[in-house]
């Protein structure tokens, strides 16, 4: 082997190495993608067809550059005996090169506007949705002009014994939500997104759309969803402790469907609104207490109540004190940490299933019974 | 004052009280360097807990306390002190001074960091534990939602900001009074107009970060709403005001490693620096754009279709001074004599990996595909090929090109090349396929993800362990180099190297150019 080449072999060695690795990855495991996706809305295969063809032009000026080097290094080096050339300036050079680039940009720039626009045209919409971030979950509402809007949370469904490496991890692990968003399919959905705490940001990559949602303020986006199926994605902004663990799920449905299954909802919300009326025994509002209490306050407080981020509900003066002040902390938080405020986010059914179930999980033992309507007449004051 | 030829004092106090530019350089260099080491033993960790998908050695909390310390103790501790240690060192050097213009200011300017890095540092021991909103800590979490310590870290921004406008003053007022007679600006070094530029850019956005700490103590303390939209203010406004100093920052960041690339690539191509003019006017032009395209980091806050078209279209043209300087240096090595010591192998390292990163701004640059691309892993791949493959691995060549005159001793140079190759491989494999999960989506700144993200976080984590490693080989280096180096007297050391540096002996005397040299 001829000096040179071993020179170039050694040169050459890093990028091969690791670009061999990647392609054996990438190939070997099936499910390791490395481009984006085109996803499955209109947006979504413009915004793609941008990133090759910026991507293009990129490798394009990339390999001339790093030919022009790469001769250079091999045929210019001092061990061949070459006498260094002395030119240090050449103005139509120079002119070129900063005029062939700035070209190239406008080019660049014409499809990107008008992908731009077409992204930013959010009306005519057949669907109003508003998103709201919470710490660390996602509220959707359907709005319904003549009737009652439709709304629930949607919370990550894995289980901490996943996350802790106790129990084999699921197919959709990380990316599984209790109740997913669903929308119908060829329609104009609008997202209203906006946060109740802190900064997040909505992220469904197929469908390609992001949105910062920011308290006090309302973004508008929208997507047209061509293909039925379940999308999946994460909120992209740190926005916290759980940040990694509030993810997203679409279900695009046909529309008959999706008309089935918000009727459905708002049979559900009827049934909730009856139900508030009702007196229940401690057994009922165990059971239901203790999956309010798993869904909504597990993550901070610990499955068996040892605390976490939150303090611990085992043996806790306020768990184990007045209900009056029990109240108050659920439903109104406590400002200035990560105790928000549940009231609008648990209806009364559920809020005093799960204050009855702090009261008497975990070795506390109150034993007293709290109803939906202790619960109303307490926000009511 | 009666010898005026004095050399440095003894212990301690030589290096408390020191006026002189080189000893300042060198304490500035050692504590960049123990705050790299601080910073990547953070980012170890972050790679350790993210080897595998599920939660493992940290619990989200503090794996978002390591994020944070890791960007602000790397871009505050690590880099910018870094350069500035270069500047003292070189800057004088160069332009046929005999010290910085301000040599008092000088010393303080340096002796406050240390004291401010410990408390942002002991921030980790208190309740609530460390910032853990970012280094670009958004409003509200870093204000209504922020753990006590934030106040610690207000008052350590504060004094950051303090320590590099005094320095940058320090620095124009050097460039501006003490060039030798005859070395007019278009004769400075690249490195000596790179850095009067970046000083001009330091002294215009360290306020603007100044006033963004200041507005989120006044929320946090004093009742105030500029962050809050309850209180009738808007936390977007946060991000406008950070980022205007954010992005001049990148470039405060990477402008002095541009220079030290311009000093080291025509040394080793024994051929001027092809475009020098060129090179000057595309380093002000940089400058002046870094000022107007700051929003490029909100294109997904909502803002008015104008203004996303504004700063895309603003953002794209960056990329043409910056390409004219890769064309320049490519060009500075077209048919020159090339050799391949350890200082130009980082600096080809950087050039190759510089414009990779380059390549995937100027696609971030693309407001729609910013949409897919904004808070993934692409971002933090892209700012890793232009932060640690652009400054770090300029500044490694800076380093192995300067100490032997430093010194008077010659670095191991199989050791340095080895150094660079480890560290090249390393930092590829660490950083490269965080495109691909990137672009498949997987979001930034999360303690654990999902299972088809798995190989590439491997692939990435293993390669930031070879990353990490390599450096305690520079360590060595530089440490054996220093107390038992070969010894050098050339003045040049290097054949090719050319400016008034190399007309002085070697080592550096403790003080040069008392009588300034005549540049024709
Ligand atoms: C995001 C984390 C988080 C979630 C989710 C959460 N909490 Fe809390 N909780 C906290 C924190 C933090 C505190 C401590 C507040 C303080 O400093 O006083 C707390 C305190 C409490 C307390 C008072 C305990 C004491 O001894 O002071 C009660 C009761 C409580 N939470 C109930 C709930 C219930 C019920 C839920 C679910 C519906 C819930 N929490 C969900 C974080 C959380
Ligand atoms: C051709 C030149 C460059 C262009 C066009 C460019 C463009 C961009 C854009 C558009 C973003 C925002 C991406 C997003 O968050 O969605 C970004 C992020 C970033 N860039 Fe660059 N960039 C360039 C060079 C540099 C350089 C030289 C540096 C520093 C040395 C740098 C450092 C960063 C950093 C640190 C971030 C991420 C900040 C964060 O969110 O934490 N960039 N760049
Ligand atoms: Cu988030
Ligand atoms: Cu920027």
């Amino acid at each position: 082997m001829s000096f040179q080449a071993k020179r170039l072999c050694k040169l050459t060695l890093g990028p091969v190495l690791m670009l061999t690795s990647a392609l054996v990855l990438a190939a070997g495991g099936e499910t390791s993608q490395v481009n984006m996706s085109p996803g499955v809305t209109e947006v979504g295969k413009n915004i793609y067809d941008l990133h090759m063809i910026i991507l293009g032009i990129c490798t394009v000026i990339g390999l001339g550059v790093f030919g022009v080097m790469f001769y250079s290094i091999i045929y210019h080096r001092k061990s061949r005996g070459v006498a260094p050339a002395t030119f240090h300036e050449s103005t139509a050079v120079e002119i070129a090169w900063t005029v062939v680039p700035f070209l190239i940009l406008i080019l660049m720039a014409v499809p990107a506007t008008s992908t731009l626009l077409q992204i930013y045209d959010n009306d005519d919409a057949d669907l109003d949705i508003l998103v709201t971030g919470y710490q660390w979950k996602w509220k959707y509402e359907y709005i319904n002009e003549n009737g009652e809007n439709v709304s629930f949370f949607s919370n990550l469904k894995t289980a901490q014994g996943e996350i802790h490496n106790l129990e084999a991890k699921g197919e959709h692990y990380l990316l599984e939500v209790d109740e997913p968003l669903v929308i119908p399919v060829d329609k104009k959905v609008r997202f209203l997104v906006t946060a109740n705490d802190v900064i997040h940001s909505w992220w469904v990559p197929a469908l390609a759309v992001k949105k910062d949602a920011i308290p006090g303020f309302i973004n508008e986006t929208w997507a047209r969803v061509e293909q039925t199926g379940v999308y999946r994605g994460q909120c992209a902004e740190l926005c916290g402790t759980n940040h990694g663990f509030m993810p997203i799920v679409v279900n695009v449905v046909d529309q008959s469907e999706f008309d089935q299954w918000l009727g459905e909802k708002e049979k559900d919300a009827a049934a909730v609104k009856k139900l508030m009326a009702q007196n229940f025994t401690l057994d009922e509002l165990m059971a239901r207490g203790k999956s309010v209490y798993a869904r909504n306050c597990q993550a901070c407080h610990g499955a068996n109540g040892e605390g976490g981020v939150g303090k611990a509900i085992a043996g806790s003066p306020i768990a184990t004190g007045d209900l009056a002040t029990h109240m108050d902390v659920v439903i109104h938080g406590v400002p200035g940490t990560a105790m928000q405020a549940f009231g609008g986010q648990l209806n009364d059914v559920d809020m005093a299933a799960v204050l009855t179930y702090q009261r008497s999980a975990f070795g506390n033992n109150m034993g007293d019974k709290v109803q939906p309507i202790d619960v109303f007449n307490h926000k009511k004051g | 004052m009666g010898d005026y030829h004095h050399g440095p004092a003894k212990g301690l106090s030589r290096w408390l009280f020191t006026t002189n530019h080189k000893d300042i350089g060198t304490m500035y260099l050692w504590f960049s360097f123990a705050m790299f080491i601080l910073g990547g033993s953070f980012a170890m960790v972050i790679r350790a807990e993210l080897f595998e998908p599920g939660m493992q050695l940290v619990d989200p909390a503090f794996f978002n306390q390591m994020t944070t310390l890791h960007g602000l103790v790397m871009v505050f501790g690590a880099i910018m002190p870094s350069f500035v240690g270069l500047a003292n060192w070189l800057i004088p050097m160069m332009i046929g001074a005999p010290d910085m213009a301000l040599p008092r200011m000088n010393n303080w300017s340096f002796w406050i960091l240390p004291p401010t890095f410990l408390v942002l540092a002991s921030t980790l021991f208190m309740e609530g534990g460390a910032p853990a909103f970012g280094w670009t800590f958004y409003a509200p979490l870093s204000t209504t939602y922020a753990p006590p310590s934030v106040t610690f870290f207000i008052f350590s921004i504060h004094v950051l900001g303090l320590s590099s406008i005094m320095g940058s003053i320090n620095i124009i007022a050097t460039v501006m009074n003490m060039r030798a007679p005859g070395m007019t600006y278009m004769k400075m070094p690249l490195f000596v107009w790179t850095w009067l530029i970046t000083a001009f850019l330091l002294v215009a956005v360290m306020p603007v970060l100044a006033g963004a700490v200041t507005m989120m103590l006044m929320d946090i303390h004093f009742g105030t709403s500029f962050f809050s939209a309850a209180g009738g203010g808007d936390p977007v406004l946060f991000q406008h005001v950070f980022w205007f100093f954010g992005h001049p920052e990148v470039y405060i960041i990477i402008l002095p490693a541009f220079g030290v690339i311009s000093q080291v690539i025509p040394a080793f191509s024994r051929k001027p620096l092809f475009g020098y003019a060129s090179m000057v006017y595309a380093t002000a032009s940089i400058a002046f754009l870094s000022f107007i395209v700051w929003a490029h980091h909100m294109f997904t806050v909502g803002m008015p279709v104008a203004g996303e078209l504004f700063f895309m279209y603003a953002t794209m043209l960056i990329a043409v001074p910056t390409g004219v300087k890769v064309f320049n240096w490519v060009t500075t090595m077209w048919r020159g004599a090339l050799t391949f010591e350890t200082p130009m192998l980082f600096a080809i390292g950087f050039l190759i990996l510089f414009t990779i990163g380059g390549f995937t701004g100027l696609m971030l640059a693309i407001a729609p595909a910013d949409f897919q691309y904004h808070d993934s892993y692409f971002v933090v791949a892209h700012f890793h090929y232009v932060m640690v493959a652009g400054a770090v691995f300029s500044m490694s060549a800076g380093i192995y090109f300067w100490l032997p005159k430093w010194c008077g001793r010659m670095y191991n140079e199989a050791m340095g090349k080895t150094h660079f190759w480890i560290s090249f491989i390393g930092f590829n494999l660490a950083f490269f396929p965080q495109h691909f999960v990137g672009l498949a989506g997987m979001p930034r700144r999360i303690p654990d993800y999902a299972l088809q993200f798995a190989d590439f976080n491997m692939m990435s984590s293993i390669g930031a362990f070879i990353y990490g490693a390599s450096q305690i080989l520079f360590l060595y280096n530089v440490i054996a180099t220093i107390v038992a180096g070969k010894p050098v007297s050339d003045e040049k050391v290097w054949d090719g190297a050319e400016g008034l540096e190399w007309t002085l002996p070697t080592p550096a005397p403790y003080h040069t150019f008392e009588t300034p040299p005549l540049v024709k």
